[in-house]
């Protein structure tokens, strides 16, 4: 599995509040909280990204809030991939679990700009910056952790059978 | 290999003598929790799993108290959702306005977390409950449901932090100065991914009610649960709220730690966040002037009848400042009750406070004190991220409930020594 597209940049601890803010979450249609997506920190943000583009974050993406919606609102928004330095490790467990592409790697994070095309390709962890010409390594995830992103998540990864059973014995 | 207090908890629910961090186990769940926000989510997932019925109907908790009482109708329709699938489910622990509190001061008071217990919870603050020395930790709502359909989550065991706290705070020092000082020691991502394991002692000259405080605002560092070992105080809260039975565990004397770090309580000052994370930590000695808009005591970080009790010792006889809005919210029914009980209600209004039923409500911008561009609150909440309570423009200072107080009455950032 690849990704390949245009990245948009951002700082450190982008947290769940400005990836969705709270006021929206009276609502859990993935459409209307990716309307609203970086909203307070990137009013541009929803009129520029395109499906297949690639958001890159400094240190510790998603920190706050447990909300689903967040990874969800980012998926939504067309990203085909979020690459950063560390994730909050709730947000780590959701992006898996609605299966929305995440890769940790400092490098790539740091030295990475916006506007750069960038391609990830999920088995190698091979990142490649054709705009700087630069490639990158991070550690790939492990093959069941892959079944469940390319599932589309979770529980549709239960309902395939991709990964072991989850019943009580 | 020796293990911390967290990981002997995790071990006791997979059914193994050991684990140690970076292992990945499936454990036993003795409680799922969900909120009017997370458990909608949840429920769309659960019900793709095609079960007719959750593990276990007294293991659930759903309690609505984001954005409920309803805030409008769009939040109307997703409590509406939950207690109709609580219905169906026979869900026991189901919270609806009129019984139901903020979910984390609910739930301890309810008797529904005991010491030893493993909890998830789709809400990054169920790592509160590690002041009852339970293993607590927020998950998703897809996590939420799967934990809801099988009793069984996997998780991959953390490496931990220890927090040895020494000596005895000073009068207006509470819990949530403590970790606002950690949090501004380590940074929001400081403990991430690890526990943050309080002991020493120190933790005996604290009330189970700041060890709460404490708990819920490990996530505030990364961390993914904050616990303290069961003493004398946990045992006696758990035996006047709840008719199970705690188990005790303790870590091991030579457990590995990634670091440990020491803390004279004696030499804290009371402690505030500054806009827009919660490691831009000042003392109140450095905090110069902040003149403010409105103050919100409440949430399920400073809400209980302790923290009132403290803000009515502040406010008695005095008024908020004009043009200060102060927004009281006690975190459950009976918290309300009992502030009503001793007089704690009617000196908040004596002095100009709203006082509102329980509800998360302004802690994350969803109703009952939004904050309008520019407008600046001091909150005895947990985040103070951009928009967090309002406009993107707005800015939170979150502090203890004391601080708070002062701050209304001054119409700035001040001390409660400032009102003595």
């Amino acid at each position: 599995m690849k990704a390949h597209g245009t990245v948009i940049k951002y700082g450190n601890n982008v947290d769940t509040d400005v990836i969705i803010p709270a006021r929206y979450l009276n609502s859990s249609d993935p459409k209307e909280l990716a309307s609203h997506c970086m909203e307070d920190i990137d009013a541009t943000f929803v009129k520029r990204v395109k499906a297949g583009d690639i958001i890159v974050g400094g240190r510790n993406f998603g920190c706050g809030s447990s909300h689903e919606h967040a990874p969800l609102a980012i998926k939504t928004s067309g990203i085909a991939c979020v690459v950063a330095e560390s994730f909050a490790r709730i947000f780590y467990r959701n992006a898996i679990n609605i299966g929305l592409p995440i890769i940790e790697c400092p490098e790539a994070s740091k030295a990475i700009a916006e506007g750069d095309e960038v391609e990830i390709d999920f088995d190698s962890g091979k990142i490649i910056d054709f705009t700087a010409k630069k490639t990158y390594t991070a550690q790939p995830f492990p093959q069941f952790i892959q079944s469940i992103i390319e599932a589309g998540g979770l529980i549709n990864a239960i309902g395939k059978n991709l990964i072991g059973s989850r019943e009580r014995s | 290999m020796p293990m911390t207090l967290s990981q002997k908890i995790l071990a006791a629910h997979c059914g193994m003598d050991k684990v140690e961090a970076g292992q990945l186990i499936l454990a036993d769940v003795d409680l799922v929790l969900g909120n009017d926000i997370t458990a909608p989510v949840a429920i769309n997932e659960f019900s793709k799993l095609n079960k007719n019925c959750v593990f276990d109907c007294d293991k659930v908790a759903l309690v609505m108290d984001h954005f409920a009482p309803n805030k409008d109708i769009k939040a109307a329709e997703q409590c509406k959702y939950v207690r109709e699938f609580a219905g169906k489910m026979n869900v026991k622990n189901y919270f609806d306005v009129g019984e139901m509190g903020v979910e984390h001061a609910l739930l301890p008071e309810k008797g529904l977390v005991v010491a030893g217990d493993l909890v998830v919870g789709a809400d990054s603050h169920t790592c509160t409950y590690g002041a009852l020395s339970a293993f607590s930790t927020g998950v998703g709502s897809t996590d939420m449901a799967c934990a809801m359909a099988t009793g069984k989550l996997w998780f991959k065991v953390p490496s931990a932090l220890k927090f040895v706290l020494k000596n005895k705070p000073a009068k207006w020092v509470s819990g949530k100065d403590i970790i606002l000082h950690i949090i501004g020691k380590i940074g929001v991502d400081g403990a991430l991914y690890k526990s943050m394991e309080f002991t020493g002692d120190g933790v005996s000259q604290l009330s189970v009610y700041s060890r709460l405080t404490m708990a819920n605002m490990a996530i505030e560092a990364g961390g993914k649960n904050g616990i303290f070992e069961a003493d004398d105080k946990t045992l006696a809260y758990i035996k006047e709220h709840s008719n199970r039975k705690p188990v005790i565990y303790k870590a091991d004397p030579d457990a590995a730690y990634d670091a440990v770090y020491e803390i004279d309580l004696s030499k804290l000052r009371p402690t505030v966040a500054f806009p827009h994370l919660p490691e831009n930590t000042r003392t109140i000695d450095d905090v110069g002037e902040v003149k403010i808009d409105q103050t919100v005591i409440g949430s399920c970080t400073n809400g209980q009848l302790e923290d009132l009790a403290v803000a009515a010792e502040i406010l008695k006889g005095k008024k908020i400042a004009k043009g200060v809005r102060c927004i009281v919210i006690p975190a459950t029914q009976r918290i309300w009750l009992e502030a009503m009980e001793k007089g704690y209600l009617k000196t908040f209004i004596d002095a100009g406070c709203a006082v509102s039923t329980p509800t998360c409500g302004p802690c994350l911008g969803g109703h009952m004190g939004i904050l309008a561009k520019g407008e600046r609150a001091v909150a005895t909440t947990n985040r103070n991220f951009v928009g967090r309570m309002g406009h993107p423009e707005s800015e939170v200072y979150l502090a203890s409930p004391a601080v708070a107080a002062a701050s209304a009455i001054l119409g700035k950032l001040a001390s409660p020594e400032a009102v003595e």
